[in-house]
């Protein structure tokens, strides 16, 4: 596994570097020796179950939390304002106020306000680029809409549209599956892949939901205070690995073609 | 004369309330001001001035342990709201000037309204809406998402501060009008009358200083020919209007 992960490097710019990464929350540990890269142009999935520190380690990531110990690097540097805004970050999609008044556009302009800087007011060059990630995300349509008429589904594509407005070089997506329904999540992640191909971006996402990660992600790291696998989708299927994951009493966590435990359970049934 | 100063002054500070959910720290901030005031009258110094620093360190410690420390904002203004409370009535009693124009305080007196602090309303108001004005897409975006402004770069922390010492600046300059008590209602009312029939927000802010002036100026009046109290008549007149948008929007959805 060394070995495979020295060749990738040789060839790709690393994005994200945690090395030998700790960190605790009132005394108790949430992240334990993390390791973890993530290059450009890949797909990286975090999966894990909830207090896992999947949340915490993704603001390790950006900075906005500092390990006890340990060394972060983003795009090559300690983690601060200036290397945050290559990175585009997409929360929860529960947490934004239905009842907000703004415009899809609206929101799609906000991505572009740290590169427009204080006091200054989005002019028709910002309108024109933030219409054209409408346009890539097939929204155009929709831009004078309230934000809040939108479906989940729709709220999250212009939330892809709004961090990818500014042009950054990851994309950190907290969640992206809660309060989507599966039609929906589908057009998202395939938006997702035509963004690494057309942009050459990254994506690191954290999920709890094991299938939505496994399906869409190039790699990943199973997160349960420690790493328990890093690297390609298949093996986190692991009865072992899912048990330190998810502990003795898992049974079905998803079902698709890749599940084993699930595999298992039926055999024994039939 | 100030009730038209003041009007878009309350209209785009409520604007922000209602949509960061800080009516409660506006009714904990304009109770604070109450002790500032009381301070003012013991230490024999302009109230205005003691009331504005009061409710700005008010403000701030509410912000600030509501975000360092394991309280909840509620839980902070239930405290600072009481303890500044407290303060008044000490200072007042300390003080040898009893029954000052308290009451003109707590409740609000156009009538008492001088040209200085016509003066004072008409500049510290004209800063709150020049900063809001400048910081306006930086408050609406941590308004909408605070997390994401934080991620791009936007001193969220920063402008929680600054919106909750301009809160305490428009506590202040309107509370001769309409009083401690009330000038909570007025820092809610407009912004969330305005919410109801519009959902972009240029138009709900446009909406909110056509409510916030009409209640003044209607309310000034009709106190004035009625013979009512000047602040309740004004708060009066704005929850009407706050009710007959409220169902007006909803057989408008």
């Amino acid at each position: 596994m060394i070995n495979h992960e020295t060749e990738v490097e040789n060839k790709k710019a690393v994005f994200v570097d945690l090395q030998d990464v700790w960190v605790s929350y009132y005394k108790k540990w949430v992240l334990k020796s993390i390791y973890l890269k993530c290059y450009q142009g890949e797909i990286f999935g975090i999966v894990g179950p909830n207090g896992g520190g999947k949340s915490t380690l993704l603001k390790v990531i950006l900075g906005l939390v500092r390990p006890q110990k340990g060394v972060v690097n983003l795009f090559g540097h300690k983690p601060d304002k200036h290397n945050r805004l290559e990175v585009g970050y997409l929360p929860q999609i529960s947490k934004a106020d239905r009842s907000f008044p703004v415009t899809v556009l609206d929101v799609v302009l906000m991505g572009l306000y740290n590169r427009l800087g204080f006091f200054k007011r989005p002019g028709n060059r910002s309108r024109e680029v933030a219409m054209e990630m409408l346009s890539e995300i097939n929204m155009a349509d929709h831009a004078g809409k309230p934000f809040g008429n939108l479906s989940g589904g729709q709220q999250q594509r212009v939330h892809i549209a709004r961090a990818l407005a500014s042009k950054p070089k990851l994309l950190v997506l907290d969640e992206p599956s809660t309060g989507v329904d599966s039609v929906a999540q589908e057009d998202f992640y395939e938006l997702l892949v035509k963004f690494r191909d057309e942009m050459n971006i990254s994506v690191i996402m954290v999920s709890h939901d094991i299938g939505v990660i496994t399906a869409h992600a190039d790699r990943i790291a199973c997160l349960n205070l420690q790493i328990h696998y890093h690297g390609e989708p298949d093996p986190c299927f692991e009865p072992e690995i899912m048990q330190k994951l998810y502990g003795k009493d898992l049974n079905v966590m998803v079902h698709d073609s890749k599940c084993v435990t699930c595999f298992k359970k039926h055999e024994h049934n039939d | 004369m100030a009730g038209i100063i003041l009007s878009p002054v309350l209209a785009v500070v409520s604007f922000f309330v209602v949509l960061r959910r800080l009516s409660f720290v506006g009714v904990g901030v304009a109770h604070s001001a109450f002790g500032g005031i009381a301070l003012g009258f013991l230490l024999g110094i302009s109230p205005t001035l003691t009331a504005i620093a009061f409710a700005i360190a008010v403000s701030n410690a509410i912000g600030y342990i509501s975000r360092h420390g394991r309280l909840s904002a509620d839980t902070a203004i239930g405290i600072f709201f009481a303890l500044a409370m407290a303060l008044g009535v000490i200072f007042i009693g300390m003080s040898d000037q009893y029954n000052v124009d308290l009451f003109g305080y707590l409740f609000g007196n156009i009538l008492a309204i001088t040209g200085e602090d016509l003066i004072t309303i008409a500049l510290l108001g004209g800063l709150v809406l020049i900063s809001i004005f400048l910081l306006f897409k930086e408050l609406l975006f941590v308004s909408f998402d605070r997390e994401v402004a934080l991620v791009s770069g936007i001193p969220v922390a920063f402008l929680d501060h600054f919106f909750l010492t301009i809160l305490a600046v428009s506590v202040v300059i309107s509370m001769k009008i309409v009083g401690i008590i009330l000038v909570s209602a007025l820092l809610v009312i407009p912004g969330a009358a305005a919410s109801q029939i519009t959902d972009r927000y240029i138009p709900m802010i446009a909406t909110a200083i056509a409510i916030a002036l009409i209640s003044t100026v209607g309310g000034l009046m009709f106190s004035y020919y009625a013979d009512l109290a000047s602040g309740a008549t004004i708060v009066t007149l704005s929850s009407i209007i706050f009710f007959i948008l409220f169902i007006v929007g909803k057989f408008r959805k």
